[in-house]
C-alpha cells in the first residue's frame, strides 16, 4: 500500500515539476551557439522562460530585461559593461537572475548606474553572482519582495565622489539581503525610504565611507552582519523601529569613524552586538528609546559617546570590556538610564553576594569631560596625574555627570545565549 | 673598566644579600600573577602594569638609589685611600644597582608572562619592558645626581621624593594647565616636545601607542599617533630616554669626583 503511494507521490511530483517547463522554453546563450547574445534570446523568449548563459565574454552594452524571466549563468560567464553600460536593467516583475559575472559598470556623475537595476518591479531575485568594478553594484528602486543573496560585489571606489555603493536601495519593501559580500564601494549597503527590509549574514568591509548607511527606512532588521573596516564605519539616520541584533562592528578606524552611528533613531533595539576595536563603539545622537542590551564592547576607544539630546534610552545588560573610555557625553545632565551591565573597570564589592555590585558604577570618567573639552588633553591619557584627579572625582562628583551611573553593575561578566 | 666590573661584581653581591631586592621581585611577580589570575587577558594586565611602571618604579629607583649612596659611603671612602678612578667606581656603583633592579623588574614581569600568556602580546610588552629599564636607568641616575649633590641625607631624600613627585604628577597638571590656558591654539605639536622632557611621559606615550590604540585614531590622537607612532618619532622617543638616563649620569659623576670625602 504505502508503496503504491510513493510512486503515485513520485508522479505527482515529477508532473508538477513539469509543469510549467510544458509551457516554458529554455534558450541557450553561448558565443559559438545559436544565440551568441543575451540580447538575442531576450527577443524572442517570453514570460515564464529561462535563459541558460554558457561561460564566455559578452559585451553587448545595455541590457533591458523586460519579461518574466529566469537568467542563469554558467561557471560565471563575464557581461562587460566596457565602463560606459548600466549593464542590465529589470522592468519586468519575478525576474530571476543568478551566476553572472557583471563587471566594469559606466561611472557617471549624472546617472546612477549599476551592474543590475530593478526599476519598480516585484518579485526578483538576484543571487549568487559577482560583480566587479561596478559603479553601483546592485540597485534596486521602487521594487518590493526581492531577494538579493549570496552575491559577490568588490568594487574599485578611490573617491567618494564618483564612486557609487554596493547595495542600494530607494523607496523599497520587503526586500531580503542575505550572504552578500561588500568590497571597497562607497557604502556597503544603503537604504533610502526602505521598509520592512531584513538584512542577514552580510560581510561589508573596507568600504570609502559607511559599511552599512540607512536613513528614513522604518521597521528594518539586521542581523548577524559582519561591518569592518569601513572608512566611517556604520551610520544610521532618521528611522524608527529597527532591530540590530548580533552584528559584528569591528575594526572602524579613523578621526571621523564610528562603529556605530546613531542619529534621530528612535524606538528601536541593539542587541547582542559586538563593537570590538573601533575609535567609537556607540555614537548616540538625538535617539529616543532606543534600548540597547546584551552587547559586547571590547577594546574600543569610546565604547559609547552619548550626547546629552538622546532620552530615554536604556543600556541594560552590556560587557564593557578594557576600552579606554566606557562611556563619554557633553553634559552634566542625563536622561538615560544604564543597569545590569558590567563594567571591567569596575572596582566595587558584593557583599551580599547577589552577583550585583553594592556600590553604583559611574562610567563617565572626569577625563572623558575634559577630553570633550580640550581633545589636545589626549596626551595625558593614563598619566598618574590624571588617574588622580578621576579618583577625586568618583570620590566627591562635582562635574561629572550626577545620573548617569549604573546602580547596579555586574560584578561577573554577562553571559549572552 | 676592570675596575668597573670588580666593583659591579661586588654590588652584585651586596645587594643580592640585601632583601630588598628580592622583595622588589617578588613584588613584580605577584602583581603579574595576582593580574592574569583576577584580570584575565595579557592586553589587561599590560594596562593595568604600565599604571604601576610609571608609578612605583621611578619611585623605587629614586629612593632606593640615594639611600644606596648614603649607605656607601663609608665603603667609598675606604675604596678611594686605594689608588682607584673616582670614575670607575661611580660607573660601577651604578651600574650595579641598576643592572639587578632592572633584571628583577624584567623577571618579575616575563616569568608570568611566559605561562600564561599566549604570546599575542609581545609588541606591548617589549615596549613595557623597555620603559621599565628605561625609568630605572634615568631615575636611579637622578637618585645619584641628588645624593652627590647633597650630603645632608634627610635633605637629599626629601629633594628625591620631590623630584619624583615633579615628574610623575606634578608635570602632567602644569601640562593640563597649559592645554586649558591655550585652549584656543592649535596644541598638538607643542605638547609632543613637552612631553620629551619628561622620561615618565616619554614611557607613558610610548606604551600608549601600542595599548590604546582605537582611542589614538581619533582626531586628536591622530596627530600624537601620526608623528610618535612612527618609526623616526619612535626612534626620536626612545632617543630621548636614552638622552636622559645618560645625562643626569654625567652630572652625577662630574659631581662624584669633586666631592670632597
Amino acid at each position: 500500500m504505502s508503496q503504491w503511494r510513493q510512486t503515485i507521490l513520485t508522479v505527482l511530483m515529477l508532473l508538477s515539476s513539469l509543469a510549467p517547463s510544458l509551457s516554458a522554453k529554455t534558450y541557450w546563450v553561448d558565443p559559438s551557439g545559436a544565440f551568441s547574445s543575451i540580447r538575442a534570446a531576450l527577443a524572442h523568449a517570453t514570460d515564464g522562460d529561462t535563459l541558460h548563459v554558457a561561460p564566455g565574454i559578452y559585451r553587448e552594452g545595455a541590457i533591458t530585461i523586460d519579461k518574466s524571466i529566469h537568467v542563469i549563468g554558467h561557471n560565471l560567464p563575464q557581461i562587460d559593461g566596457e565602463g560606459t553600460y548600466q549593464i542590465i536593467t529589470v522592468v519586468a516583475d519575478s525576474v530571476h537572475i543568478e551566476g553572472l559575472h557583471l563587471m566594469n559598470v559606466g561611472v557617471s556623475f549624472t546617472q546612477d548606474n549599476a551592474a543590475i537595476k530593478c526599476d519598480a518591479v516585484e518579485g526578483c531575485v538576484i543571487e549568487n553572482n559577482t560583480i566587479s568594478n561596478g559603479f553601483f553594484g546592485i540597485y534596486l528602486a521602487k521594487s518590493a519582495n526581492c531577494v538579493v543573496k549570496n552575491n559577490q560585489i568588490k568594487g574599485e571606489a578611490v573617491r567618494e565622489v564618483n564612486s557609487g555603493n554596493g547595495i542600494h536601495l530607494w523607496y523599497c519593501k520587503n526586500i531580503l539581503i542575505e550572504g552578500n559580500t561588500v568590497r571597497q564601494h562607497r557604502d556597503g549597503i544603503y537604504f533610502e525610504f526602505v521598509e520592512h527590509g531584513t538584512v542577514r549574514n552580510n560581510l561589508s568591509e573596507k568600504n570609502l565611507r559607511y559599511g552599512l548607511h540607512f536613513m528614513f527606512s522604518h521597521h528594518c532588521r539586521y542581523e548577524q552582519n559582519q561591518f569592518q573596516q569601513n572608512g566611517a564605519g556604520v551610520a544610521v539616520m532618521y528611522t524608527q523601529d529597527v532591530h540590530m541584533v548580533n552584528n559584528r562592528f569591528q575594526k572602524n578606524w579613523g578621526a571621523a569613524s564610528f562603529g556605530l552611528l546613531l542619529k534621530d533613531i528612535r524606538d528601536s533595539e541593539i542587541t547582542q552586538n559586538h563593537f570590538v576595536e573601533n575609535t567609537v563603539g556607540i555614537y548616540a545622537e538625538a535617539c529616543d528609546r532606543v534600548v540597547v542590551s546584551e552587547n559586547r564592547f571590547e577594546q574600543n576607544g569610546w565604547a559609547i559617546k552619548l550626547m546629552a539630546n538622546s532620552m530615554d534610552n536604556t543600556f541594560r545588560r552590556n560587557n564593557f570590556l578594557v576600552n579606554t573610555f566606557d562611556v563619554a557625553t557633553n553634559s552634566r545632565q542625563n536622561f538615560n538610564t544604564f543597569e545590569g551591565n558590567y563594567w571591567s573597570t569596575y572596582r566595587g564589592y558584593d557583599l551580599d553576594q547577589d552577583d550585583v555590585g553594592d556600590v553604583p558604577f559611574r562610567p563617565v570618567r572626569l577625563f572623558s569631560l575634559i577630553v570633550e573639552k580640550q581633545p589636545p588633553a589626549l596626551i595625558l591619557l593614563r598619566s598618574s596625574f590624571i588617574g588622580l584627579l578621576d579618583i577625586a572625582e568618583r570620590v566627591f562628583p562635582v562635574l561629572t555627570p550626577e545620573t548617569l551611573i549604573d546602580p547596579s553593575p555586574a560584578m561577573m561578566p554577562v553571559t549572552v545565549e | 673598566m676592570k675596575t668597573i666590573i670588580k666593583v659591579i661584581k661586588y654590588e652584585f653581591h651586596d645587594i643580592f644579600r640585601s632583601k630588598w631586592l628580592i622583595a622588589y621581585l617578588l613584588f613584580f611577580l605577584m602583581v603579574t600573577d595576582t593580574l592574569f589570575r583576577f584580570g584575565g587577558g595579557g592586553n589587561r594586565v599590560i594596562l593595568s602594569l604600565m599604571n604601576l611602571v610609571i608609578f612605583v618604579i621611578p619611585l623605587i629607583s629614586i629612593l632606593f638609589g640615594t639611600m644606596y649612596l648614603y649607605h656607601s659611603q663609608e665603603f667609598i671612602k675606604l675604596l678611594l685611600s686605594h689608588p682607584i678612578h673616582r670614575r670607575s667606581l661611580f660607573a660601577g656603583m651604578y651600574l650595579g644597582l641598576a643592572i639587578p633592579l632592572s633584571l628583577s623588574f624584567w623577571l618579575g614581569v616575563s616569568i608570568p608572562f611566559a605561562y600564561h600568556d599566549d604570546g599575542s602580546n609581545l609588541m606591548a610588552l617589549g615596549m613595557l619592558l623597555m620603559s621599565g629599564v628605561f625609568l630605572t636607568l634615568i631615575f636611579t641616575a637622578l637618585a645619584f645626581l641628588t645624593a652627590a649633590i647633597l650630603s645632608d641625607k634627610t635633605k637629599g631624600f626629601g629633594v628625591a621624593i620631590l623630584v619624583w613627585l615633579f615628574f610623575v604628577v606634578i608635570y602632567d597638571g602644569l601640562i593640563l594647565l597649559t592645554v586649558f590656558i591655550f585652549a584656543d591654539y592649535p596644541l598638538e605639536q607643542p605638547l609632543i616636545i613637552l612631553s620629551l622632557f619628561n622620561p615618565i611621559d616619554l614611557a607613558r606615550i610610548l606604551m600608549l601607542l601600542s595599548l590604546d590604540i582605537s582611542a589614538l585614531m581619533g582626531y586628536t590622537g591622530a596627530v600624537f599617533n601620526k608623528f610618535l607612532g612612527s618609526t623616526w618619532g619612535m626612534a626620536l622617543s626612545i632617543f630621548c630616554l636614552a638622552l636622559w638616563s645618560i645625562l643626569p649620569y654625567i652630572a652625577a659623576s662630574r659631581q662624584f669626583q669633586d666631592e670632597d670625602f
